[in-house]
């Protein structure tokens, strides 16, 4: 993974010292609430509805196994000794102390960690494929290209006051696991006829209260011209976004008002002043930060002989069998493997994990995976890079650590945003609603024939829990001061990108199990084959699902 | 806006102010050094060119520079609004002026921004600060120094640092 220089240390090691200034002239009150409120935002600070809560960035979701001890640490002496893993392969701690808020960021400065971007109306953390690097559908790795954009992006003097908050994904495969299409800038590495790598560079998607599915601008971009190419979007976003309502803010308010052709076209205008200028990459620039990103030391492997032995792991100890085949998968390397770290156990909030889990997940890496962990924006722990002959060896210490649910994938490996119980936006609360669902569905057999499901769980429209691109989404409403639930079915955050539509009118809490019973009722009884959920509702539509769930009780 | 504090900063130091701000509305023009709008700096250059004092413009950040640029490009002083101190227009206009239109005159921030932004604002261009609440200007001049590199190009370093360092 990328280790600072001097320069990188510095610049962030400022930044902490800047903040604790700018704290203190807030508690002497020569800073008011108005002037802080984007000075801690910037620096991931919230104030939140039971305390402030403290957004710490995991650069495209990758951590080394000192990183992770530190958080730890971390969330033992300044908060409450848990985190919270974001759809954004951030961490936030939920109890921290304004005043406490520089010395936490020094220590993260220790271990080359920061909050910078982590919130306000600037550019976010960038994120990318969990399995960046190992996916066998790999066109190239991204995670070199994310910390390109990382430190271009990192206090960019131009773009620290846009109309709104900015999110860039990076898609380095085929198959897309980050979700690139709903965000602000997103972008496809792509080859060209001459084996060159390039950008489908796609801007405008999003989620929160107008969903849209981001919208191609430009399919080929040679990669020396990412830096100039983004700061002439972001030129034209940061002038002609609107500042009057924060609803309409979004650079998909703009690309849908001005339609995708014409800010096509008004960026590359602004382009041309920019291309070939000095922030123009040079081949040993991207060379350096891409030797940070070489394979590690791999063991030539027996595959037949280790695929035995997993078989016959698997025939004596069924839980590991699940586990094998929900919590695992094959990577390009042959005799190694990815897994993932459930952070979804019935009974704990999704994306929780406590400071000892932390440090047995800190110990994992350094045995098993190199030393790197990476999160998920399905608020999941990946380890890659895992001898398949330890496989067995490695899910006994993460069953003993309540880490090895076997449900990845499944309608319990639910997306779901900290809401009502945390959030002062929220309309509703979500966690336990995802709760409810997991003790409801806690039938392995039947969940494992139900297959691949994502459901996501959001407490308002601001859409943390990506409630529009799961298979099954639930959102929270406020009626008249209660909280109800609205259904929707049919979003999916993959290549086929789509937005769920809305069943029909909200329900009470104690009504959306039965109906997501109800709705699965309908797929197990309709579907052919092995066709999944979204499957079969994209085949029979929206209706059967719907008469089931309002038929009037008989 | 603050029409005349008696002192701003200018090229990190604090100095006096000679120059009126003249509001959008306003019906006369003050005596002495003068920042007009543009709007009325392009319809009446004829007249100003009898002023008395030295003129420049302040522009609005919501204002199209690129219809302008070119005639005002001789002005000894810029000033760029910031209506509200998150309307980060105005870190666009100033590096437009400066890197695409190559004014080499002041760029003022004038308006709403804030002590914390002034190392950005640098960045982008700007050289003069006029704020317009009172504020403790020489401790303020501290900001400009809060980070000693960056990564990206502007105006106060036109090479990225992967060219400088790496």
């Amino acid at each position: 993974m990328y280790i600072y220089d001097q320069y990188d240390q510095k610049i962030v090691d400022e930044r902490v010292e800047q903040y604790r200034d700018q704290t203190k002239r807030y508690l002497d009150g020569q800073i008011s609430d108005e002037e802080f409120l984007p000075l801690r935002l910037q620096n991931g600070l919230y104030v939140q509805r039971l305390a402030p809560m403290l957004r710490i960035a995991v650069p495209y979701g990758l951590m080394s196994s000192r990183q992770v001890r530190k958080i730890a640490a971390i969330s033992r002496t300044y908060d409450k000794g848990y985190v919270h893993f974001t759809t954004r392969q951030n961490i936030q701690l939920n109890w921290p102390v304004l005043e406490e808020v520089p010395d936490i960021l020094a220590e993260l400065a220790s271990v080359e960690m920061h909050a910078i971007q982590t919130s306000g109306n600037c550019i976010r953390n960038t994120t990318t494929d969990q399995f960046a690097g190992v996916a066998s559908d790999e066109i190239e790795d991204p995670r070199p290209w994310c910390e390109i954009i990382r430190q271009w992006s990192t206090l960019h003097p131009e773009f620290a006051f846009l109309p709104r908050k900015f999110k860039i994904a990076v898609c380095g495969s085929e198959e897309d696991r980050a979700a690139f299409l709903l965000h602000d800038i997103g972008l496809q590495l792509v080859k060209n006829d001459r084996g060159e790598t390039g950008f489908h560079v796609y801007v405008g998607g999003g989620l929160g209260r107008t969903p849209v599915i981001a919208s191609s601008i430009r399919e080929f971009l040679p990669k020396e011209h990412l830096l100039t190419y983004l700061d002439a979007i972001l030129r034209v976003y940061n002038r002609y976004g609107n500042r009057d309502n924060k609803y309409k803010a979004r650079i998909k308010i703009l690309v849908r008002a001005w339609t995708p052709e014409v800010f096509a076209k008004r960026v590359e205008a602004e382009w041309e002043h920019l291309k070939d200028g000095p922030a123009t990459l040079n081949g040993s620039e991207i060379e350096r930060v891409k030797s940070f990103f070489t394979a590690p030391d791999y063991l030539s492997v027996d595959s037949a002989a280790v695929d035995a032995e997993l078989q016959s792991q698997a025939a004596e100890h069924k839980a590991f069998s699940r586990w094998l085949d929900r919590n695992v998968r094959a990577q390009k390397q042959s005799g190694y493997a990815s897994i993932t770290l459930s952070l979804k156990p019935a009974g704990v909030a999704p994306g929780d994990v406590t400071d000892r889990q932390l440090d047995i997940i800190a110990d994992l890496a350094d045995r098993y995976s190199f030393g790197e962990i990476r999160t998920t924006h399905n608020q999941n722990i990946v380890l890659a890079d895992v001898l398949k002959t330890e496989l067995f060896e490695l899910w006994q210490q993460a069953k003993e650590a309540g880490l090895a649910t076997p449900n990845i994938g499944t309608i319990n490996d639910m997306i779901c945003c900290p809401g009502g119980d945390y959030c002062s936006l929220a309309n509703a609360k979500s966690i336990p609603v995802a709760e409810a669902i997991q003790r409801k569905f806690d039938d392995l057999d039947y969940v494992y024939d139900l297959g691949d499901l994502e459901l996501n769980i959001s407490g308002c429209m601001n859409a943390c829990g990506h409630h529009h691109i799961g298979h099954i989404g639930i959102l929270g409403v406020d009626k008249k001061g209660e909280e109800w639930y609205q259904i929707q079915l049919g979003g999916s955050a993959n290549k086929d990108a789509a937005l769920g539509k809305v069943l029909g009118r909200s329900l009470s809490r104690d009504a959306v199990v039965d109906s997501i019973e109800k709705l699965l009722d309908v797929y197990v009884e309709n579907r052919l084959d092995q066709e999944s959920f979204l499957n079969t509702y994209q085949r029979i539509g929206i209706e059967k699902f719907k008469e089931r769930v309002y038929a009037p009780a008989s | 806006m603050h029409q005349h504090p008696k002192q701003y900063l200018k090229d990190a130091a604090v100095v006096d102010n000679s120059w009126q701000l003249v509001a959008a509305e306003s019906e006369s023009l003050p005596a002495g050094d003068i920042l007009v709008p543009v709007n009325y700096w392009q319809a009446n250059q004829q007249q100003l060119a009898d002023h008395s004092g030295n003129v420049g413009v302040w522009i609005d950040s919501h204002e199209e520079i690129e219809e302008f640029a070119g005639s005002i490009a001789a002005l000894p002083v810029i000033a760029i609004n910031f209506p509200k101190f998150v309307d980060g227009r105005g870190f666009s206009v100033a590096r437009l002026l400066r890197e695409r239109y190559g004014y080499i005159g002041e760029i003022r921030a004038v308006g709403q921004f804030i002590r914390d932004q002034l190392f950005m604002m640098q960045r982008c261009g700007f050289n003069a600060f006029q704020f317009d609440s009172e504020i403790d200007l020489a401790a303020a001049c501290k900001s400009l120094n809060d980070f000693s590199d960056a990564y990206q190009v502007a105006v106060d370093q036109p090479e990225p640092l992967f060219k400088r360092h790496r």
